[in-house]
């Protein structure tokens, strides 16, 4: 399958690559193109200019800063897996890019990738949120930062504007306990429901592919905050998410996935 | 647009439009069709190869991003004189194929898959080879045959 015709440029560097996405206005960026290039050869995406920023290795990039690890956009989910400051400071991140796609597409995909397509049924971006990580963006006036849960807007939109690079990603450290429940049929499905639960001061629990974006579960995480029991949380977890019905689930069925994995995660937690 | 990449240490360049897929590019601009295009939607790993010495799936790549890249195929493996690689002997010997379809990108993926790890056992081996489908063998023969390539170029369990 082909996609549609476009033009391609490489991006030399931030500076350039965002003069470059400003020339044209159905232009994207390119990074690992595991989540554009599908969408282009079934013609769902059809962008006149490609800005290919992949070989920016200024972007790829694992580095301890202190309170907080700062992950460079372009590095690649098979980075992330391996990344020694990640495994020691973030664990859950390492944990959960190695459960994205293959190992081909870890080769290729990166975390900034992920997070700016902005899809609820992603892995990482679930993982972020409940990280309470914060979106670095650059445009050219400067930089800004973003709370993750400010940056993730609805379906395959985020905060980002058209003329915004999205180039880091910060992490807090001092997780205390974390897990990663996905569920899915096959290997390398995407999951049916996910559910990121971290402790860190309060416990954090989002959703992958419970909605049209990732969601935090205000449910669960007010009635801990109040002294529930895990059972009790997890009955809460779906409050106010009304997921989606599709091929492999029903709405109803989700909301019983998302609470049983919720109880797995919180109980794993709890050790 | 212009592209030169080294395909199995050989160098191609060539004019190509930027839709062009790097799958396209190794079968039809390069004429090595061992590798193969299965689902085209990055799901089945037949058209796996080396892009600087680790797996990708090379219909979801375009041709214009693999510039200055090196690739590997499986025409890459063998030496010049018909001597198999361990991994290409093992698929024989292991019986791990039955129409062959998946073989390039599996034989492929493997050889990413070993040179990225110290140690090997069996589920390390299906965790690693999730991205390729195989139709005819069950998996089991294949696995058997990694197993044994890797012992053999010294990546044990």
């Amino acid at each position: 399958m082909y996609p549609a015709k476009f033009e391609y440029v490489r991006a030399l560097d931030v500076a350039d690559a965002l003069a470059k996405i400003s020339s044209d206005e159905d232009a994207k960026f390119l990074a690992g193109g595991h989540s554009l290039v599908p969408l282009m050869k079934f013609r769902l995406a059809t962008p006149s200019l490609l800005v290919d920023i992949s070989q920016l290795q200024e972007l790829a990039y694992v580095k301890d800063e202190g309170d907080y690890v700062a992950i460079g956009a372009l590095t690649r989910h098979h980075d992330v897996e391996r990344s020694g400051i990640l495994q020691s400071h973030v664990p859950i991140l390492p944990h959960v890019a190695g459960m994205v796609g293959d190992p081909q597409v870890r080769h290729r995909g990166t975390i900034g990738g992920s997070v700016a397509h902005g899809d609820g049924a992603s892995d990482l971006p679930a993982a972020l949120l409940a990280l309470d990580a914060t979106m670095v963006a650059t445009g050219s006036v400067g930089q800004r930062e973003i709370p993750a849960k400010n940056f993730f807007k609805g379906f395959l939109e985020t905060d980002l504007s058209p003329d915004e690079i999205l180039t880091e990603i910060r992490v807090p450290k001092g997780t205390k306990a974390w897990s990663y429940k996905k569920f899915n049929r096959r290997a390398q499905d995407w999951a049916i429901v996910g559910v990121a639960a971290v402790k860190n001061g309060s416990t954090k629990v989002a959703f992958v592919n419970m909605g049209s974006s990732p969601l935090r579960s205000t449910g669960c995480e007010g009635a801990l905050n109040k002294g529930a029991s895990i059972t009790e949380a997890a009955e809460l977890a779906t409050e106010g998410i009304d997921p989606p019905s599709d091929l492999n689930a029903t709405s109803e069925f989700r909301i019983h996935l998302a609470k049983v994995l919720t109880r797995r995660a919180l109980e794993e937690m709890e050790g | 647009m212009k592209v030169s990449m080294k395909i199995n240490g050989v160098d191609y360049e060539k004019d190509v439009e930027p839709r062009r897929l790097l799958v396209h590019f190794i079968r039809e601009d390069a004429g090595l069709t061992g590798t193969n295009v299965g689902c085209d939607t990055s799901s089945c790993g037949a058209c796996t190869v080396l892009m600087n010495g680790e797996s990708i799936k090379s219909c979801t790549v375009l041709a214009v991003q693999a510039e200055a890249a090196e690739i590997q195929t499986i025409e890459g493996l063998a030496e010049p004189d018909g001597t198999l690689h361990p991994l290409q002997r093992a698929f024989q010997e292991c019986h791990g194929l039955q129409c062959g379809y998946c073989t390039p990108g599996m034989v492929m993926a493997s050889l990413s898959l070993i040179k990225e790890n110290t140690s090997l056992d069996e589920q390390a081996v299906r965790r690693g080879l999730e991205g390729n489908l195989c139709r005819c063998t069950g998996y089991h023969n294949i696995i058997k045959a990694v197993l044994q390539a890797a012992d053999e170029m010294g990546v044990k369990a």
